[in-house]
């Protein structure tokens, strides 16, 4: 797809996202707290089927449990305050009424880097939820689009469309990867998920475009607790990409996602993000997203491939281990990642690889950047089972420290019971150094300049794994949250 | 017309109870290759870094003024942007920034400053491709990542590609010839003689007299314990390379005395 017409598709699936399908659905929320009326509540009005109903009741009597239980995720390199489950409101309905009724509300942070990365104004608009009056038809542009994966059998929906249309498909897979009752927030989003995105690639097809949440038609607020199905039937192949470098302002605070990818016989799935949600007041870090999301990818068939790409800059806590479980033979895994933190911001991000079948091979290439007070660790488990014969891992774990007063920590937890593995970590800490600076101040760049410089090429091995459009955004972000930066 | 004048400079360690730099004077006119030999330690990088803005030295007196204005003044970038190129002599490694961008950023800011548009792509990498040409630079170098995993040889070359792409007015080698072969030493020589003009200037450090066979200096200058000891034309350099520095040191100790 060329990039212009990528452009028109963004531009023209947010405006469709911004006038919403929902009229008839003015917001209603659900009473405080979590309970199972609150869950019934929400599965009645997203009409669901029984099966879902009853899937996430049994996912509700166990996250209630855990939390009465008194459980907290406290082994993280993070210090925030833990959620009160009880006092969240866990559905509401998209809502027609804007966050704000005009851009003069929204904090100037966000505007100013609307501005320099050139997002129209009816975008801005959209992306930061001010009521809209434009009125477009943008449905034949939705069709084409719709039509064109159509043709191919490929399933791109609303998690909840998906699960009334496609009910075999969805309930077969959901949960597989992600039990409810993997941790506490994944166990909470089983139970009160409000949507996200389901994507079905049928045997041996190729998907003709990237799929981006940008795209995806009747969108509305995803809410809080998304969640994500991607099936690669054997042979298939698919490029998803989530979120956008634009700073995303949410209504709630803490967010839950869980996303679930499953790749079948020589089926590859590649997996990109980049997150940019709102980090809080830059001096206190009030008002932030807690990101607090599970991620991983099941290489189910022989010879099968994930790949996991992300930049996160924002959000005021981010917590995530995108992993991948290597069961088919020959299976592949992958992890790239950048995570730039700056002001008050706490990132505690990494990945699990599961090494089952024979010869699989997981490669891991994580950089950290921390300015300002942030703290920024990595956390990355490598596991080997005995019947992973010749299974393979590299790992590399490069920090970059832009000032005296921010962290990082490299946490490798490695455990091998397959003699024939080789398991290799590298990991390096470093400081922007005077000389590179010097070296490109004498040849005329400026001390922003120059370090924009050293910090992309320092994450350059990942960015270099995006796909094209979303590479060239990734970099244009990473330059914006540098300036201010220096110093 | 002087392009380099350097009054009586004292330079030391910020912060440190170092001095480096003893009361240098040193005038190069436009046009002109000056040669700066002397022993190892002597002071003759922290002259070249000094002239390019490295703050970590400091001025403690005397001044230096190129093209009339006080270079002193200047940030480190401002001095590229008005021509001062410095060839390092440890040329730093940029891991992931390719030699492609750097360059285009760099040649660009150049440009900009001396009100020159900015080059398009298709012309940036054809100078690229000339300059490398000339100076026998690998093309697969300019692909690569700036100086990582470089040879030594390699990053000396590379620094004169810098230096023919951003065709600075004062250019100053840093020990540039050492470490090349016989073939590099050539090519960065012939690099050099064609960006000689009336308009440019040249101070070449450098331990060998070979060097200056292929590009002969119209001044050779020996710093020794952070002042010129001595200047002389192209067969002082001779007579160093069969006799060393000492009887410099004899000499300029007998005058003290
Ligand atoms: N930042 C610094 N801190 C402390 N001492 C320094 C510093 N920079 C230079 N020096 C000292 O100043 C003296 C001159 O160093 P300089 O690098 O200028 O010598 P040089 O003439 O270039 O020597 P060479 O021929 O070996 O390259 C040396 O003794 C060196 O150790
Ligand atoms: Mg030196």
């Amino acid at each position: 797809m060329s990039t212009s017409e990528t452009e028109y598709l963004k531009g023209k699936a947010s405006e469709d996202y911004k006038h919403g399908f929902y009229t008839d659905i003015e917001a209603e929320t659900a009473p405080d707290g979590l309970t199972e009326d609150v869950v019934r509540y929400i599965s009645h009005r997203k009409d669901e089927p029984e099966w879902l109903l009853n899937w996430r009741l049994k996912a509700f009597r166990h996250v209630r449990d855990r939390i009465d239980g008194g459980e907290s995720i406290d082994w993280a390199h993070l210090d925030y305050e833990a959620p009160k489950f009880d006092e969240i409101s866990y559905f509401s309905a998209p809502k027609e009424k804007a966050n704000y009724d005009s851009l003069d509300e929204v904090p100037d942070e966000i505007l100013e880097t609307f501005e320099r990365l050139g997002i129209p104004l009816e975008e801005q608009k959209a992306l930061t939820g001010v009521a809209v009056d434009a009125v477009m038809d943008s449905v034949s542009v939705a069709t084409t689009f719709k039509e064109k994966l159509e043709e191919k059998g490929v399933i791109f929906k609303s998690f909840g469309e998906a699960a009334r249309e496609h009910p075999e498909i969805v309930r077969e897979h959901m949960g597989t990867v992600i039990p409810y009752t993997d941790n506490l927030y994944a166990a909470l989003n089983s139970a009160v998920f409000s949507d996200g995105s389901f994507v079905y690639v049928p045997e041996g097809v190729t998907c003709p475009m990237e799929l981006s949440t940008y795209f995806r038609i009747n969108e509305a607020g995803t809410g809080q607790f998304e969640r994500t199905l991607i099936v690669a039937e054997p042979g298939a192949y698919v490029s998803y990409l989530e979120g956008c470098t634009a700073p995303m302002r949410k209504e709630n605070q803490l967010h839950a996602a869980v996303v679930e990818l499953i790749a079948h016989e020589d089926a590859e799935i590649k997996y990109s993000t980049i997150q940019n949600w709102y980090p809080g007041d830059p001096d206190t870090g009030e008002g932030g997203v807690y990101n607090l999301v599970t991620k991983r990818g099941l290489c189910k068939g022989d010879n099968s491939k994930i790949s996991w790409t992300q930049l996160e800059t924002g959000s005021a806590v981010t917590q995530k281990y995108p992993s991948v479980i290597l069961a088919g033979d020959n299976s592949v895994g992958e992890f790239y990642s950048v995570a730039f933190t700056k002001g008050h911001q706490q990132a505690d991000t990494g990945t699990k690889m599961q090494h089952i079948g024979k010869n699989t091979k997981s490669t891991i290439i994580s950089k950290g950047i921390s300015a300002d007070v942030a703290d920024n660790s990595y956390r990355g488990q490598v596991k080997v089972s005995k019947n992973a014969e010749n299974a393979r891992n590299f790992s590399q774990c490069d920090s970059m420290l832009l000032g005296p007063d921010c962290g990082a920590h490299t946490y490798p937890y490695i455990e091998s019971s397959a003699p024939s593995a080789q398991v290799e970590h590298e990991a390096t800490t470093s400081k922007v150094g005077e000389d590179q600076m010097f070296y490109c101040h004498q040849r005329g760049l400026g001390e922003e300049e120059a370090l924009k410089l050293i910090v992309n090429g320092f994450c350059q091995e990942v960015l270099q794994e995006l796909p094209m459009e979303f590479a060239v955004e990734a970099k244009e972000l990473l330059d914006i949250e540098l300036e201010g930066s220096v110093g | 017309m002087a392009l380099l004048e350097i009054n009586n400079l004292h330079v030391g360690v910020e912060d440190e109870d170092i001095k480096i730099l003893n009361g240098v004077d040193l005038t190069l006119d436009t046009g002109d290759m000056h040669a700066i030999m002397g022993p190892n330690g002597s002071g003759k990088s922290t002259l070249a870094s000094v002239l390019a803005g490295r703050e970590e030295y400091e001025v403690l007196e005397g001044d230096i003024h190129y093209d009339g204005e006080d270079l002193l003044e200047l940030e480190p970038e401002e001095r590229a942007e008005e021509g001062v190129f410095l060839a390092f002599q440890y040329p730093v490694e940029l891991p992931g920034v390719s030699m492609t961008n750097f360059l285009k950023e760099s040649v660009n800011s150049v440009r900009e400053a001396r009100g020159q548009e900015e080059l398009s792509s298709a012309e940036f990498l054809q100078q690229m491709r000339e300059r490398a040409d000339m100076l026998g630079l690998d093309a697969d170098l300019t692909k690569r990542s700036v100086n990582e995993g470089f040879s030594g040889g390699e990053k000396k070359r590379n620094e004169i590609f810098q230096l023919a792409m951003l065709e600075p007015r004062l250019a100053i080698l840093d020990e540039t010839d050492s470490g090349l072969d016989i073939d590099a030493l050539q090519s960065v020589a012939n690099g050099v003689n064609k960006l000689r003009d009336g308009d440019r200037g040249f101070l070449v450090i450098t331990h060998y007299e070979r060097i200056l066979q292929y590009i002969v200096p119209d001044r050779v200058h020996v710093m020794m314990d952070g002042q010129i000891a001595r200047s002389g034309d192209k067969e002082l350099a001779q007579q160093l390379e069969e006799h060393g520095y000492e009887w410099i040191r004899d000499e300029v100790a007998a005058a003290a005395a």
